[in-house]
């Protein structure tokens, strides 16, 4: 047993991407196990190793975790990525709550119909409802960082975001400068810059094939 | 300023009720300011009250709360519900994601189209009764203690009551094959704090009518 988190999941970006961004932020290296087939998906039920029957599943000190958000509330917090007391945490569960909605938006965007995607819904939210509120916050206190004038999931979390969003509108920052600079402040941190890297663990937006395979492991009997 | 937080919210259940529990449990007095109408929403939006321009909000220790669960984690933070340590922690929250998950699709039914009302039913009760309620029934039944987590009172505790209850009125027998669920449920309604939330006259909001989702469409435009 190496000691090293284990993540099980699919060979794709969807709910365990996150994950992988914090994990690679915080310098933590990690395994993965790829679902590619139903058969898989069922041993894993068979073995119990799914609490719900569900993945993201990520086995880490000893423990077998499973749904995003405990898990990533677990990475940050042992990895000091979540501010120093209660309302700092305050702040960064409503800022990465933020985020994590307007990625969802991304990651079920996939798996809709073509006829019913939104793509312009997408990017509205995103320059009216999300990224002033960033830019706002930035701007205010002047910091580096979202919250607490340190390094933290929030931060992770919004540049994840951030690039998500340029894949489908590349000029989607272009009123929003404060938040460039912030993007190019946290691409460039160690961790960060290695995992935007090539060959990193990093994984590219979701094609046919993943959706393909996503659909046929989860089928119904 | 009375000290006491401050609800925002439609006078139902929907995302603010697992709040209302929590500080309930906690033994937390609060106010509640209901939106009512579409211009509600909009004052407390030009406001500048709302983060992300959505409710639910909590008025909290000089903080203009948003988001379900950054709320529910300061809350439980705040007033020890949530475990000691990391690890446990780590528990709390897979626990009440799993409840959040079965109470958000008992939550949504009301809005779905009427051709998948009852598709959508059978499958809550079938995730109830395959996915849900037997994880929480094992971790009582293998580790024997009173509550779901390091033997103390947490939200997970209050978070599953809720689902139980929620779940039950959809089906008043769902918990036939549960014996440890049916214990906890009872016992857990017994916590002074529980038991004064559970009783009429309270904060509790009853479930959701064809009056009140009329209300809701209107004022979310859904």
């Amino acid at each position: 047993m190496s000691g090293k988190p284990k993540l099980t999941y699919f060979n794709g970006r969807g709910r365990m991407e996150s994950i992988r961004w914090l994990l690679a932020a915080a310098g933590v290296e990690f395994e993965e196990e790829f679902l590619e087939t139903r058969e898989q998906y069922q041993k894993l039920i068979k073995d119990g190793v799914l609490l719900f029957d569900q993945v993201p599943l990520v086995e880490i000190d000893g423990m077998k975790m499973v749904q995003t958000r405990a898990i990533l509330s677990y990475i940050a917090a042992k990895y000091n990525l979540y501010g120093k007391d209660l309302k700092e945490r305050a702040l960064i569960d409503m800022y990465v709550e933020g985020t994590a909605d307007l990625m969802g938006m991304i990651i079920t965007f996939a798996f809709t119909p073509p006829k019913e995607r939104n793509l312009a819904l997408i990017i509205e939210r995103a320059t009216t409802r999300y990224f002033p509120v960033y830019e706002k916050v930035l701007k205010q206190h002047g910091q580096e960082f979202l919250v607490g004038n340190r390094f933290s999931w929030a931060d992770v979390q919004l540049l994840e975001t951030i690039l998500m969003v340029e894949e489908k509108e590349p000029t989607v920052l272009s009123k929003f400068p404060v938040l460039q600079a912030f993007k190019a402040r946290i691409s460039n941190i160690p961790t960060i810059k290695k995992f935007l890297q090539p060959g990193s663990q990093r994984k590219p937006p979701p094609d046919d094939q993943y959706v393909a395979t996503v659909i046929e492991v989860f089928k119904k009997d | 300023m009375a000290g006491k937080p401050k609800l925002h919210y439609t006078k139902g259940r929907g995302k603010m009720e697992s709040i209302r529990w929590l500080l309930a449990a906690a033994g937390v007095e609060f106010e509640e300011e209901f939106v009512e109408a579409k211009e509600d929403l909009e004052k407390l939006r030009k406001d500048g009250s709302l983060l992300f321009q959505q409710v639910p909000m909590v008025e909290i220790d000089g903080m203009k709360m948003v988001q379900t669960r950054a709320i529910l984690n300061y809350i439980a933070g705040k007033h020890n519900l949530y475990g000691k340590d990391l690890r446990e922690r780590a528990l709390i929250d897979m626990y009440v994601e799993g409840t959040t998950d079965l109470m958000e699709m008992i939550m949504l039914l009301p809005l779905q189209p009427p051709e998948a009302k009852e598709k959508n039913f059978a499958l809550i009760i079938e995730r109830a009764k395959t996915r849900y309620f037997p994880v929480y029934e094992k971790v009582l039944k293998d580790h024997g203690q009173q509550f779901l987590v390091g033997n103390k009172f947490s939200w997970a505790d209050v978070h599953l009551l809720e689902a139980i209850l929620m779940t039950e009125e959809c089906k008043p027998d769902i918990l036939s094959p549960f014996p440890q669920l049916q214990a906890f449920k009872g016992r857990i309604s017994n916590i002074p704090t529980i038991k004064k939330f559970l009783q009429p006259g309270s904060q509790r909001k009853p479930p959701a009518d064809d009056k009140f989702i009329a209300q809701v469409k209107k004022i979310f435009n859904i």
